[in-house]
């Protein structure tokens, strides 16, 4: 039997950003609907590295960063549940001289964003990092980013939104959707939803959405190459990354080392995405590289998941090109998670006020108008 | 590589026995197995220099166990054959390995899965201290080790390993404390027809009981609840019996396990289709009677995808590979196919029987406090699962994982996961099967961090 739903909001997808929205917008007064197709924060929301970090962001991103992280240190206390943030501080490291170099670029256009880089040469990366690896030419360390619990976030605000009033409905893949001239007619498996404004959040699905609206949206299936060992003694105090993105690495509570790099395989009709033990291999040689006290120890899980990249590898945020009151928010290209608070505020904000205090045009999906190549293939660029 | 490679993995009773049948039939397949020395758990041998006679080591099955072991070196250079090395993964049409060269990638074109089985684990108070092991785990360690779990030793199960277990250690010389069956007396004879089917084996396991009686050993059926007391490790066991009165022996080892699981993380990787069976209460990878998973290219032997012990599991392991060769266009020997199909047939109603004399203990399950560890690689307790369920809406297991880090561990899912899968289908109400079951993932096992050569 299917079930029918009017509301002033619906939003197709049931990530960190969209239930993020979700809760905003009924603060606002408005009623919302999210539709997701398996579980709430199950896609890249919860199977990302959980990088909360702004340094190395595309210096269009950093504004976003710079807000989210704010919101990340209360970030418990809305959601009434430990999604085990830690302000641990990202380590960037340069394994070349040209790498150092680059970081020192970067430093200098993040002040000018307002976030701190503090650049530190090979000797004193062996001084505070003494458990790095002796091929190291420097590093840059932002002591305000840090880590946390990408299967705790979602699911969490998902469950906020549900408390809120929010007609979460999961396993309900859209199947289509129109706009009326009034609002829009939405259809899901096992339900249909009209509404006045409509909130493209898909994810990897988000082209397909975005092309019946006449707006071309060049999403490819990104996914991440994971493994996480099993608990060692406490040795890595920072979450690293590298000039080239070709390995991060974090250490939790638990004491597991998570470390990725590399894609996975993926297949988005089946939704299925697994890693490729190749890029697993050598993520694990360029790991042991950066922290040798890995080298032995046993990887005891590994998992990947789908993401949206765009070609230029910055999401789509804003208002379609195409049509009147619908908002788009997806390509996150694999970095995602430390933005999806603020994306939430972002689109409930452009949906109640009609605008943002944060500068999305770079975000605009009218960027791919005239875009008329495949969506490019998945490797390069991402970054931790 | 050729595209013709035909890997067997497991040099248990169905690999070895596949391994053979495909040399029969002009194929030099690739025998992977982790251990050191063929036989598999339930012929395992002792570490080279440790050697007992087969017949203190398998009993009755000495014979059987003496003609699986030969396999290897009979067969020589018709198949390569790999100890020592783990398939961790099976992605498309390749295997990775880790051996004692390091890590590995071998592609294949047809695959034999002989994973054999595991103890089935369930919580009971205690079961995580020091001096409780798996019946299994215990028969392995007189096996292979020739050493007793303990100087007084209490067993309890819940399937035909018992008896036996129970007999080895009275015979090595260990002080039975006491023999606890978790299943109803009454279901062994309401299938004794179908028991009847495999008159040999009944016989023989007739025999390692009237041998546990005779030798005057405290044996209790129908066991209601089940607790381990102890400070640092074992010091008693006690026990509620069908007229719910309480029992206390002391002892400082215990032998427990529930019946067993088949071990089908690969076939899973592999990409082969499940489906609930409801009597093994486990999620089980499908074959046909040809032993072919769903998956073309892909067969599946032995205990791996449904207990059937080792007689089968020899019939299955030549049956894959008469299907293997069949399906590569050899000729292939249809009496032989004809035969063993018959004996199949014979040993799944003797199987389906035994099954049902020995159900799976639900009962000790209905009331396991919120404090007990479920999962000892993370430390998570039953209650911890069932807030995860009633406040986090943690509707399958999954779901459950993600939120409580159950099977996460180094086991992954292996030991915790039938016991979890029990507990969340009974805080929600729900049938077990409408729970699922664990996304696998590799590796299947641990494997050191380290690059392909």
């Amino acid at each position: 039997m299917t079930e029918h739903l009017a509301v002033d909001v619906a939003i197709i997808g049931g990530g960190t950003a969209a239930c993020a929205a979700a809760v905003a917008l009924r603060e606002a007064g408005l009623t919302v609907a999210v539709l997701e197709k398996r579980r709430c924060g199950a896609g890249a929301s919860g199977v990302n590295f959980g990088g909360v970090r702004q340094q190395g962001r595309h210096l269009a991103e950093l504004p976003l960063a710079r807000r989210a992280r704010a919101l990340w240190d209360d970030l418990n206390q809305l959601l009434g549940e430990d999604v085990e943030f830690e302000a641990s501080g990202h380590i960037k490291l340069a394994r070349s001289e040209a790498d150092m170099a680059e970081l020192e670029r970067y430093a200098e256009s993040a002040r000018e964003h307002g976030l701190a880089l503090t650049l530190l040469g090979a000797n004193a990366v062996r001084d505070e990092l003494p458990w790095v690896g002796p091929k190291m030419h420097g590093a840059s360390l932002s002591p305000t980013d840090g880590q946390a619990n990408p299967r705790m976030v979602g699911p969490a605000y998902a469950r906020l939104a549900r408390q809120r009033g929010v007609e979460v409905r999961e396993y309900a893949p859209v199947r289509h959707a129109v706009s009326t001239g009034a609002g829009f007619e939405i259809e899901a498996d096992g339900v249909t939803v009209k509404s006045c404004w409509l909130v493209n959040a898909a994810g990897a699905g988000a082209g397909v959405i975005a092309s019946w609206f006449g707006e071309r949206a060049p999403v490819s299936p990104l996914m991440p190459n994971m493994l996480v060992t099993e608990p060692l003694p406490y040795v890595v105090s920072r979450s690293i990354g590298v000039c080239g993105g070709d390995v991060y690495l974090r250490q939790i509570l638990r004491g597991n080392v998570i470390l990725g790099g590399g894609h996975g395989w993926g297949d988005v009709e089946l939704g299925l995405a697994r890693p490729r033990v190749e890029e697993s291999l050598g993520c694990m040689a360029r790991a042991v590289d950066i922290v040798p006290a890995l080298a032995g120890a046993q990887v005891i899980r590994t998992w990947s998941g789908m993401d949206g990249q765009m070609p230029d590898h910055i999401p789509v945020i804003g208002f379609s090109s195409t049509t009147p009151r619908l908002v788009h928010a997806f390509g996150f290209s694999g970095h995602g998670f430390q933005l999806g608070p603020v994306i939430g505020l972002i689109i409930a904000e452009l949906i109640d006020e009609g605008k943002t205090v944060s500068p999305i045009a770079p975000f605009g999906p009218q960027r791919f108008a005239n875009w008329t190549d495949e969506p490019v293939a998945a490797y390069g660029g991402v970054q931790h | 590589m050729t595209d013709t490679a035909v890997v067997v993995v497991g040099a248990g009773p169905a690999g070895l026995r596949a391994a053979e049948a495909l040399t029969r039939g002009g194929v030099r397949p690739i025998l992977i197995d982790e251990a050191e020395r063929p036989g598999g758990q339930v012929y395992r041998q002792p570490p080279p220099g440790a050697a007992r006679s087969p017949r203190t080591l398998y009993g009755f099955e000495a014979g059987k166990a003496v003609a699986v072991h030969a396999i290897p070196a009979r067969l020589g250079d018709a198949i390569d054959y790999r100890p020592n090395t783990l398939v961790w993964n099976v992605f498309e049409k390749h295997l990775y390995t880790v051996g004692p060269s390091g890590h590995d990638r071998l592609d294949f074109n047809r695959l034999v899965i002989a994973s054999g089985a595991m103890d089935r684990v369930l919580p009971f108070p205690g079961w995580t201290m020091p001096g409780v092991f798996t019946l299994g785990g215990a028969q392995i360690a007189l096996k292979a080790q020739g050493v007793s779990i303990g100087r007084r030793v209490a067993f309890i199960g819940a399937g035909p390993l018992l008896p036996l277990v129970v007999y080895q250690y009275a015979k090595a010389g260990a002080e039975i404390a006491a023999v606890l069956d978790v299943t109803p007396f009454s279901a062994k004879l309401s299938n004794a027809s179908g028991l009847l089917a495999q008159t040999g084996t009944l016989a023989k396991g007739l025999w390692y009981i009237a041998r546990n009686a005779i030798a005057g050993l405290l044996i209790c059926s129908d066991v209601r609840a089940i607790g381990v007391e102890g400070e640092d490790r074992v010091r008693s066991l006690w026990w509620r019996d069908a007229a719910d009165t309480e029992h206390r022996v002391a002892c400082d080892a215990v032998g427990a396990s529930f019946g067993l699981r088949s071990e089908t993380q690969l076939a899973d990787l592999a990409g082969c289709a499940f489906a609930y069976d409801d009597v093994a209460r486990q999620w089980i990878p499908q074959r046909d009677a040809a032993s072919r998973s769903s998956m073309p290219g892909v067969y599946l032997a032995g205990d791996g995808a449904g207990i059937g012990g080792a007689d089968v599991a020899e019939l299955q392991g030549e049956r894959a590979a008469l299907a293997v060769l069949e399906d590569l266009g050899a000729p292939i020997d249809t009496a032989r196919i004809a035969a063993l199909d018959r004996k199949l047939a014979r040993q799944a109603r003797f199987r389906n029987a035994l099954e049902r004399a020995y159900p799976y203990p639900a009962h000790l399950l209905d009331d396991v406090a919120d404090a007990e560890i479920i999962c000892r690689c993370e430390g998570i307790t039953a209650g911890t699962l069932r807030a995860a369920a009633t406040e986090r809406d943690a509707q399958e297991m999954n779901r459950l994982k993600a939120f409580t880090r159950i099977g996460m561990g180094r086991c992954q899912g292996r030991v915790c996961g039938p016991a979890a899968a029990e507990i969340l289908a009974r805080t929600l109400g729900e049938d077990i099967a409408a729970v699922g079951r664990l996304r696998g993932n590799p590796p299947v096992k641990p494997i050191p961090v380290g690059g392909l050569p």
